[in-house]
């Protein structure tokens, strides 16, 4: 049955696959598998395809060098020319602006449901397999001052910069953990902002245990070198083992309070050191976006950096059969692993479908690439774990879920008064997470006040609508057949 | 292993069942401890929407324990911090046609005359009562004594202001019998807890506790979907239901059913529940069961058409072949008590159940509702319907 009255029926399915996401992993993803001869359907929240890590500005800001920013440009901008390529030619449909609220069982595949464009039609596709490639957000850890105008998250820094060539601030502190902050400081630098200090909760000293790792993937080495290297000639500080704990200002950010931290990230007191700036970049790493894929039943396990992330097989296949992944959902890993494991994924979905011997010299090749990127990010993301010692840095007043606005105390209060030893029971005791994000912002958080380490393997709940859904979209479903 | 306490009583359960019989029983003077294997209103209370309501249900015991609890609710509000939320909001059942209004004006008839307080409403009238309902409709009926609290918020102050013993996150792995076979107390992985008497309130999961204790209780789950709309003014004022959903309640069908009950919150969000249906402990999403209550909710409510739905959830009502709970003394096994199985409605019959049940353990009568219908061991000389359904 048609669902888009409007869409020819072609663009409805039914699809061999449907690719939710088209960042890195979902682009190689879709353009592989339609060389091997799918039928593919390429959803995608986003109005061009690059997910939050190709981001590149919309073409009426006329941007003279819009890869300036990137790494591996040349490669995205030839996959996307393919892309284009495999949609003229009728071997891909292409979806922006698509967002996928959930997946059910239809037939011998699955149905997709969507709210599409910024009038929020209704649209749903048909697929035999589904490829979730459904990306990341920032992971935030709160502290007092966070939700002052002008502090920003580090990614979100990035995804300004990328998406719009606007800068946050004009001395711009970056704070928080993981390799993005380098990353996210020389991108300011190199635009324009003083960035007085990259403070990093972590220690890069960690890197060292992993030798080995980073031995075996050069082009990191290089990257980071890179960074490092861009940020002494700008006049950067790199304090490690460092938090922000706290962003002073009236209007907006002034000034923002620095201590060390302890081995377990607990700040040490006597050592807080004020920076002015106006503005602050803050984010603790990246979370996978699992909403789609725990409705659908799939496993999770907890990643080296704390987070929940899909437990993959050596095919990609998460543990629900007919439902592959790539990219960040099965764990934090960075574009170049996303490449790798869209392309795999793909081949393995076309093997499933069309048959095929076994995986030829390029795809042992690129398993190996794999197995040697995934080795890398989960040395690194233990080395920017959360430590537990971080809830220290909070005030009972400290607003923990800004969406309904919760403070710490209410959070304790639920767990130490009223019986909460979970995310889920502090969220329906306190509306923490109840709000427009859903527990995206505050979720970590709160999983750690509910006693979870640093809020590990927090695992999302099962959510039968991953964005807002309009009642009429809901109310206009085809009604199943009478039997 | 601690071995240490030795209560009273017992109770299996922190949701709100269980709280209610620990603050009754606390409150008649017995030393009590709770035992869940995860958190307070872990379970079918955290699922719910915390419904207080009498208009739904039938002349009966069940609508005697309603009434009761609807009255008990009252008092605990006072005395419990706000944030339970409890508002006595009333609801608002309408007939979309003459024929349904006759039904449920008959229907009306008999709960009056058990105590129910129900005032008819004709079509031109329901406007000054819901200004954002659909037009057309027949008219209705209007229940004061309809209320709501916040169910798991309502549940964890209870079960704080009882004085319980509170062990969370201990799953109980064995009950404690003597030779001769009476309850002793229960086993979990940290420690023997001893206690002349246990209380099963473990919910949809009553049957799994009734076999640890060598019996058995048919507690079956009745899966439903709730719907949560973006925060919202206030369009919503009553709980708001079209007649049909009576009909549903009271059905013993396994198939899907759904009549919205329409009703908006403090915090904004509107709560559009629930379906009810038997598919056993299914957790896969169902966009048949959120497709009828976003039709049903938008029949009513046309202005909710264009809002956004931002959550939808579910949950497992205990559910009993005949439907009413089992509360009391199972005499099958002595020291063990039940007060499971009370479906779509715990929360509203939570506080009439504790009462009962501390009743039960202290051997005073119990004020105001006869314990008889509630019998646990009434399905031993009954067909379990419920379970042949349920079986794949």
């Amino acid at each position: 049955m048609p669902t888009s009255p409007s869409e020819p029926p072609e663009r409805s399915g039914p699809f061999d696959l449907a690719v939710v996401g088209a960042g890195p992993a979902g682009l190689a993803a879709a353009v592989e598998a339609a060389r091997r001869g799918l039928r593919v359907v390429l959803l995608d929240a986003g109005d061009r395809p690059g997910g939050q890590y190709h981001r590149h500005p919309a073409p009426e800001l006329g941007a003279r060098r819009p890869g300036a920013l990137h790494h591996d440009w040349r490669e995205f901008t030839r996959r996307t020319a393919a892309l284009d390529g495999l949609v003229r030619a009728g071997r891909v449909v292409h979806l922006p602006g698509h967002h996928v609220w959930t997946v059910v069982p239809e037939g011998t595949g699955r149905r997709l449901h969507a709210v599409a464009g910024p009038d929020e039609a209704a649209a749903s596709v048909r697929a035999r397999a589904v490829l979730l490639a459904t990306g990341s957000h920032e992971r935030q850890l709160p502290f007092p001052g966070w939700t002052l105008p002008g502090v920003v998250g580090a990614g979100g820094a990035q995804a300004m910069l990328k998406g719009g060539l606007v800068l946050p601030g004009r001395r711009v502190v970056v704070a928080g953990s993981g390799p993005l902050l380098l990353a996210v400081a020389g991108s300011l630098a190199a635009a324009g902002a003083r960035v007085p200090a990259v403070v990093e909760a972590g220690t890069y000293l960690g890197y060292s245990g992993f030798a080995p790792a980073l031995l075996r993937n050069p082009a990191k080495l290089a990257e980071g070198a890179l960074h490092g290297g861009a940020l002494l000639r700008y006049g950067t500080r790199l304090l490690t083992r460092h938090a922000v704990v706290g962003a002073h200002g009236s209007a907006r950010v002034e000034a923002v309070t620095t201590v060390r931290l302890g081995p377990d990230w607990r700040p040490l007191p006597g050592t807080g050191r004020r920076i002015p700036c106006d503005a602050l970049a803050v984010g603790h790493g990246l979370v996978p976006q699992l909403e789609l894929a725990t409705t659908l039943g799939c496993a999770t396990r907890t990643a080296a950096d704390g987070t929940a992330a899909l437990v993959l097989d050596a095919e990609q296949s998460t543990s629900v059969p007919g439902v592959w992944a790539a990219g960040e959902a099965g764990g934090i890993g960075g574009a170049r692993l996303a490449v790798v494991e869209g392309t795999l994924a793909a081949a393995s979905v076309a093997r499933a479908l069309l048959g095929g011997g076994a995986p030829g010299p390029r795809e042992t090749a690129l398993r190996r690439r794999r197995d040697r990127l995934r080795a890398f990010a989960e040395a690194m993301g233990g080395v920017h774990r959360p430590g537990p010692g971080w809830t220290g840095w909070l005030r009972p007043d400290t607003e923990v879920c800004r969406c309904e606005e919760v403070p710490a105390a209410r959070v304790t209060e639920a767990v130490d008064v009223l019986g909460a030893r979970d995310a889920r029971t502090v969220k329906l005791l306190t509306r923490a997470g109840m709000g427009w994000c859903q527990g995206r912002v505050c979720g970590p958080a709160v999983a750690a006040l509910a006693g979870h380490a640093s809020g590990e393997g927090a695992v999302p709940d099962r959510r039968p609508l991953s964005c807002p859904v309009p009642l009429r979209h809901l109310a206009e479903l085809p009604e199943p057949p009478a039997d | 292993m601690s071995k240490s306490q030795s209560p009273d009583a017992v109770i299996i359960g922190a949701g709100v069942v269980g709280a209610a019989c620990a603050y009754y029983a606390g409150r008649a003077g017995l030393s009590v401890a709770v035992v869940d294997r995860g958190p307070v209103a872990g379970g079918t209370t955290g699922a719910g929407e915390g419904n207080l309501l009498v208009s739904d249900k039938e002349p009966g015991p069940e609508l005697d324990l309603a009434l009761l609890s609807v009255r008990l609710w009252r008092d605990l509000a006072a005395l419990l911090p706000a944030d339970v939320e409890y508002e006595a909001k009333g609801g608002l059942v309408v007939a979309p046609d003459p024929t349904a209004l006759k039904a449920l004006r008959a229907f009306a008839e008999g709960q009056r005359a058990a105590g129910v307080e129900a005032a008819e409403v004709p079509g031109d009238g329901l406007r000054a009562l819901e200004p954002h309902l659909a037009g057309g409709l027949a008219g209705g009926f209007h229940y004061p004594q309809d209320s709501q609290v916040q169910p798991a918020r309502a549940a964890a102050r209870l079960l704080a202001a009882s004085g319980a013993a509170v062990h969370l996150g201990e799953e109980v792995t064995g009950i404690l019998r003597t030779p001769s076979g009476a309850v002793r107390g229960v086993r979990t992985a940290r420690r023997d807890l001893t206690a002349p008497a246990v209380v099963n309130a473990a919910g949809t999961w009553g049957g799994a506790v009734a076999a640890l204790a060598g019996t058995e209780l048919p507690v079956r789950p009745r899966r439903g979907f709730v719907l949560v709309t973006e925060p919202l003014p206030r369009v919503v004022r009553h709980k708001v239901y079209a007649a049909d959903y009576v009909a549903d309640v009271a059905s013993g069908s396994a198939a899907l059913q759904s009549s919205a009950v329409v009703e908006g919150t403090p915090a904004g969000p509107v709560l559009i529940g629930a379906t009810r249906e038997r598919v056993g402990f299914d957790r896969s999403p169902s966009t048949e069961a959120l497709r009828r209550l976003a039709a049903q909710a938008a029949a009513l409510f046309p202005v909710l058409t264009d809002v956004r739905a931002l959550r939808a959830y579910h949950g497992f009502r205990p559910y009993l072949p005949d439907h009413l709970p089992a509360i009391g003394p199972d005499p099958r096994v002595p020291g063990l008590l039940h007060a499971c199985g009370h479906e779509g409605a715990g929360i509203g019959l939570a506080p009439a159940t504790g009462l009962l049940i501390a009743a039960a353990l202290t051997g005073e009568p119990a004020g105001g509702v006869d314990p008889a219908p509630f019998r646990p061991e009434r399905f031993d000389d009954a067909p379990d319907t419920g379970r042949r359904e349920n079986t794949p």
